[in-house]
């Protein structure tokens, strides 16, 4: 007998592609032609999804490589290369059907072989999150050509949303299997199954992928190609999208303060959707191997001190959310009436700090931190001015540190801090993007992105354990909302803003950003108005 | 005339040595930076463990003590191989000589700017020293001179691109238009101006005031009097007395200033998105790239020595009472 999961699951599957099926008859009359020319900042060092999955290795290589799913702006699974799926009872084995007749860019055709080699002998070997995803299975399997079953150890009920095209893209085995996958010569040309084919990287300047005649959505894609321009200069690229020299700009291609005057503009739309599976949340780092950073009280005098409504509205312009917790309001399992809120009130503020011995000084300081300040763009600039005049109001005297993206990167890594700006993707589920930051099993010297703070909560340990486990969504909420109400009690970082990020697009285009994934995505749905 | 070609030969040696000691010492100077491009790589993946930045260490061969690192770097050069770029997975020869031919083309063509209208300006000047002609064009290279290249390509930006819509403000060429042809010349050409007259116009200033007040100091000297002495018609005079004296301290700084243009502009290269070699070294520093950094540094090292000897030879032939070597 079937269980609830998994009918659900191929409910979802069907319903997704009945859907797919309105929205096919209802566009068939689309426009075909015309050459989307998107922004490419910085430029990525290649193009091999599986290898590099980088912000721009994924804008480009996400026209070229798919995953087994898709994901809706509310982070629901939809079908990609996975046309259904079905969950066991006891939550253990997944089971995907492939779309038949799809085939790889140089014809040949995409098996069940493709998706076991990928899972079981690629990624595994160069993808740090795939590597994680694919340990909990005991096997992978290919049941039949076009049917993969994974066996996993022990239950992990977030195991559906590892299967983003970034996160799990579908290599082709008969390219890499039995070579050096980083060598692989046939790297300088990426083949996929994506709407869009690589044609040519002049390095320094574009990247112009085509369409790909035998994509196997029929009468998709519609565009007849994308060409990404590598432009370094800020003020160039907002000067190339207000010009309509470019039709897209994403992410962190034009600085904040140019977004609204860009999207004035009678030609540009803007969307700030289209990040739900990254959800960064920015925070103040701390490392809590030393006084007074150890002290509770004082973190939580951080979260009093700094404004952080001003923060979203006055540095990144209305471009994202006050962050109260670890979990983004987009992530699944947030729960706003678990976490513990930090108002603005540096009166508060103080008499923690009083309390803990902090007493002024002559000068009103009661204590000097320094904070690396984050390498990636004048806003950041800007917000750590802003958080030092903040703190240095409540009596925390801040020397701001400024390093080069490699050097900062070394020092994290390393310990080497006392504070710092940092982001972290949360890739939809806490068990992907969350754990990893506040677990004490990922205190890993040397690596960036895990415990760096050196944070040790055993209650936190055992939950962010338990929870994925739970196959009965209820039980899984409530440990994430005792999670989320430990860890803002804690404060183990200083989290300031749910990250937004613009999508600035040529209004003669439509249907460029249509899921979770924005413009990382296909855009195989995408055409000229 | 032999004297010249083992004046040059030495000089060759030389550099040979010259360019080894800049090896080694970048070699060593890059890797005092903070963190390593595996780490770079892990940073931007935005996710790591350890077996990921072991496995591009080991990739990489920085898992290798350092002397061994230079070795096999020093024996690769010695037979002509610049190695390999760490992130781009690309020869390093091969990059370079992808992104070489764009920066010659824009600091060619700026350099040729700024020194034919330079020195036609000063000279201009200079003849007519105290006149209204004078004056303007003096003002006018102070202020070219005064201002930050930066903005200068702005407002040359927001005149031409965003006013008027005539040229485009980034990149070499238009890629979806597909030209061929002539049509692929103009369209280069095209988005060659902004660039090349932002990085031009600054040291046009420079060679129109250096060749003015190299001509008004020379044309004070005995043999210009001697010459008019002569009854030599003016125009002869000024060509072919004052200005060809006058003409060697602009054949040293052109010689200088070609060197390092070859090492890009990055500033330009960065704003309008020009794909030359400047850009290259830079972003090969940021990502800690260091076989692509040293083969940046070699090539424009060899350009630096190259140009100093071309400007030695020039010199000779400007002005014949100069001698190599003496």
């Amino acid at each position: 007998m079937a269980s609830r999961r998994q009918v659900l699951g191929s409910a979802a599957g069907l319903l997704a592609g009945a859907t797919l099926g309105l929205q096919r008859t209802a566009r068939a009359q689309q426009k075909r032609g015309g050459i989307l020319t998107a922004i490419l900042n910085p430029e990525p060092p290649l193009l091999v999804l599986g290898l590099n999955q980088q912000a721009p290795t994924q804008l480009v290589a996400g026209k070229i490589y798919q995953g087994l799913l898709r994901y809706d702006f509310d982070l629901k699974p939809l079908p990609s290369l996975a046309k259904a799926w079905t969950v066991s009872a006891d939550g253990l084995t997944y089971t995907f059907k492939l779309e038949e007749g799809v085939k790889w860019h140089d014809g040949a055709p995409f098996t069940a072989e493709d998706v076991v080699f990928s899972c079981v002998k690629f990624l595994p070997e160069v993808h740090p999150r795939a590597r994680a995803t694919f340990d909990r299975c005991e096997s992978i399997t290919a049941v039949d050509r076009f049917t993969v079953a994974f066996k996993l150890k022990a239950p992990f009920e977030p195991f559906l949303y590892a299967f983003l095209p970034a996160g799990a893209p579908m290599m082709p085995k008969h390219i890499y299997d039995g070579s050096d996958f980083r060598a692989n010569p046939k790297n300088a040309t990426p083949i996929g199954t994506g709407p869009f084919k690589f044609k040519e990287w002049v390095k320094g300047s574009h990247i112009h992928l085509v369409r790909n005649d035998e994509y196997w959505k029929p009468g998709r894609p519609f565009l007849d190609g994308v060409t990404y321009r590598v432009i370094p200069d800020a003020a160039s690229r907002a000067l190339a999208v207000e010009t309509g020299q470019v039709d897209l700009a994403q992410g962190t291609d034009v600085e904040s303060f140019d977004v609204q005057r860009l999207a004035g503009l009678p030609h540009v739309e803007l969307s700030k959707r289209g990040y739900e599976t990254v959800a960064p949340i920015s925070w103040i780092e701390l490392n809590h191997r030393g006084a007074p950073i150890n002290d509770k009280r004082f973190r939580q005098a951080m979260m009093h001190a700094i404004d952080r409504d001003f923060i979203v509205k006055n540095i990144f312009f209305g471009l994202g959310r006050v962050a109260h917790g670890p979990i983004n309001t987009a992530t699944r399992f947030h729960d706003a009436k678990a976490v513990k809120r930090y108002a603005l009130d540096p009166r508060r503020a103080m008499a923690l700090l009083d309390e803990m011995g902090l007493k002024p000084d002559a000068g009103g300081v009661r204590a000097r931190i320094k904070m690396m300040v984050l390498p990636y763009g004048e806003v950041w600039v800007r917000q750590a001015e802003f958080v030092k005049q903040a703190l240095r109001r409540v009596g925390i005297d801040v020397t701001l540190e400024s390093n080069d993206a490699g050097g900062w990167v070394k020092r994290i890594g390393d310990w080497d801090y006392e504070t710092s700006f940092d982001f972290v993707s949360q890739f939809m589920d806490p068990a992907m993007g969350v754990a990893r930051t506040y677990i004490s099993s990922n205190i890993r010297k040397g690596v960036p992105f895990t415990n760096t703070m050196g944070y040790v909560n055993p209650r936190v340990d055992e939950l962010f354990d338990a929870a994925p486990k739970q196959t009965d969504a209820a039980k899984a909420q409530a440990m994430y909302s005792e999670l989320q109400a430990i860890l803002t009690e804690d404060v183990p970082v200083v989290w300031l803003t749910e990250l937004e990020f613009p999508v600035l697009i040529n209004k003669k285009f439509r249907n460029v950003n249509i899921d979770a994934n924005g413009p990382n995505s296909e855009f195989d749905e995408a055409h000229l108005a | 005339m032999g004297g010249r070609f083992g004046y040059i030969g030495q000089r060759v040696i030389k550099a040979v040595f010259v360019i080894l000691g800049i090896i080694v010492l970048n070699f060593l100077l890059i890797r005092l930076a903070p963190g390593d491009p595996a780490m770079v790589l892990a940073g931007e993946a935005g996710a790591a463990d350890p077996k990921f930045v072991a496995d591009l260490r080991r990739e990489f061969g920085l898992d290798l003590p350092l002397w061994r690192q230079l070795a096999i770097y020093m024996q690769g050069i010695l037979s002509f191989d610049l190695g390999f770029s760490y992130r781009q997975k690309t020869p390093i020869l091969d990059l370079i000589v992808q992104r070489l031919p764009q920066t010659i083309l824009l600091t060619g063509t700026a350099l040729t700017f700024a020194i034919v209208v330079g020195v036609s300006l000063g000279a201009l000047a200079a003849r007519n020293v105290g006149t209204w002609w004078d004056s303007a064009i003096t003002t006018l290279a102070l202020l070219v001179y005064a201002m930050p290249q930066f903005w200068l390509g702005l407002m040359l930006v927001l005149l031409f691109s965003v006013q008027l819509g005539w040229l485009p403000t980034f990149g070499m060429n238009s890629i979806s238009a597909n030209y061929t042809g002539l049509d692929h010349v103009l369209d280069v050409g095209r988005h060659l101006i902004l660039p090349s007259l932002t990085l031009g116009l600054f040291f046009m200033a420079v060679y129109a005031r250096l060749t003015r007040a190299s001509m008004l100091e020379v044309a004070d000297l005995d043999f210009v009097r001697t010459g008019r002495a002569k009854g030599l018609s003016e125009g002869r005079i000024q060509r072919g007395y004052i200005l060809r004296n006058a003409l060697l301290p602009v054949v040293t700084y052109a010689g200088l200033q070609a060197g390092y243009l070859i090492g890009g502009s990055i500033l330009i290269e960065t704003v309008f998105a020009w794909p030359g070699i400047g850009r290259l070294a830079f972003e090969a520093v940021l990502v800690r790239d260091y076989n692509l950094l040293l083969g940046v540094f070699i090539v424009a090292s060899v350009m630096v020595i190259a140009f100093n000897l071309l400007t030695d030879v020039l010199y000779t032939i400007v002005d014949p009472r100069i001698e190599l070597g003496a």
